[in-house]
């Protein structure tokens, strides 16, 4: 009884135990290099294309999993990541304005 | 022979569901939509006054927001788990993951408080700086979401804590949930935003 507190008897529908654990610890990862890159001062171009890019990966992996979209009709996963997608790169395009200005 | 009945519990076992109840959907995109436009108008409005937006950010206490996300990419992992409990039948036992989501959740409040604290402290105020005006306008507007996601798992904490929830029973942790992710969604990319990118 005690081992189906932490591992439910049948599939759920929100994934595995272990794939919430496993995307935590990429999540919380990803948090740290976002974190290190603040500290060290980078900055540039391409410095703004990995923190965007970290962005996108992380909102992914909460649209699909956390929030259970990849089980869900299309249309839902699809504007969520399309939300994502569109405000990261109109953030891109205005860190580039900037740069021109 | 095929059995009539194996089909319909396969379609039925694999069939796409949208978790929790469609209005939360309606209400999460726009609010998705809200942030979207503020994040977009902070980005646009950076690159007409870049030295300013670079030399100001410096001010803000970059590892507090690292701590924040972590608290907040904590507290989602552990609302997983309830749902994943209360799913599994044991309604009760989410009630303890469900109080670790709130217990970070407050953590992020306190460590907001201190954040806002110091500044108004240094005279920083709305109208102090372009600059401020976006990072306290964003990240308060963000922060009264908290505080009513911190509402939500209360509720959910106490229907789990009485055995309101089950398998056929889903509907209203699910809906507290998305909420809850939704809010931690849009601070993954308002942390780089404001307190890295330069």
């Amino acid at each position: 009884m005690q081992s189906s507190l932490s591992s439910p008897p049948h599939a759920s529908s929100h994934g595995t135990p272990n794939r919430a654990a496993i995307i935590w610890a990429a999540l919380i990862f990803a948090t740290m290099l976002t974190w290190l890159v603040g500290e060290r001062g980078d900055a540039g171009p391409a410095i703004t294309a990995l923190l965007m890019t970290i962005a996108f990966a992380k909102g992914t992996l909460i649209i699909l999993d956390y929030m259970a979209l990849r089980r869900a009709p299309l249309m839902w996963p699809l504007i969520a990541l399309g939300w994502m997608l569109l405000v990261c790169s109109m953030i891109g395009l205005a860190y580039w304005k900037g740069l021109a200005a | 022979m095929t059995p009539v009945s194996a089909p319909d519990s396969a379609s039925e076992s694999t069939a796409r569901r949208l978790p929790g109840d469609l209005a939360i959907w309606f209400f999460i995109l726009a609010e998705l939509l809200a942030f979207g436009v503020f994040f977009v108008v902070y980005a646009f409005t950076r690159a007409n006054h870049v030295e300013l937006f670079n030399a100001e950010q410096l001010t803000l206490d970059r590892t507090s927001g690292a701590i924040n996300t972590v608290l907040l990419l904590t507290s989602s992992f552990f609302v997983v788990r309830a749902v994943q409990v209360a799913e599994a039948g044991f309604s009760r036992r989410a009630a303890p993951w469900l109080a670790a989501a709130f217990a970070c959740g407050a953590g992020f409040v306190v460590v907001k408080i201190f954040e806002y604290a110091e500044k108004i402290g240094a005279g920083i105020s709305l109208s102090s700086s372009t600059f401020y005006m976006f990072y306290l306008s964003l990240t308060f507007f963000h922060f009264m979401h908290v505080i009513l996601g911190l509402v939500i798992i209360a509720a959910m904490w106490n229907g789990a804590r009485t055995g309101r929830y089950g398998p056929d029973n889903m509907n209203g942790i699910e809906t507290g949930a998305a909420y809850w992710h939704m809010v931690d969604l849009v601070w993954l990319i308002l942390f780089p935003l404001i307190y890295v990118m330069r």
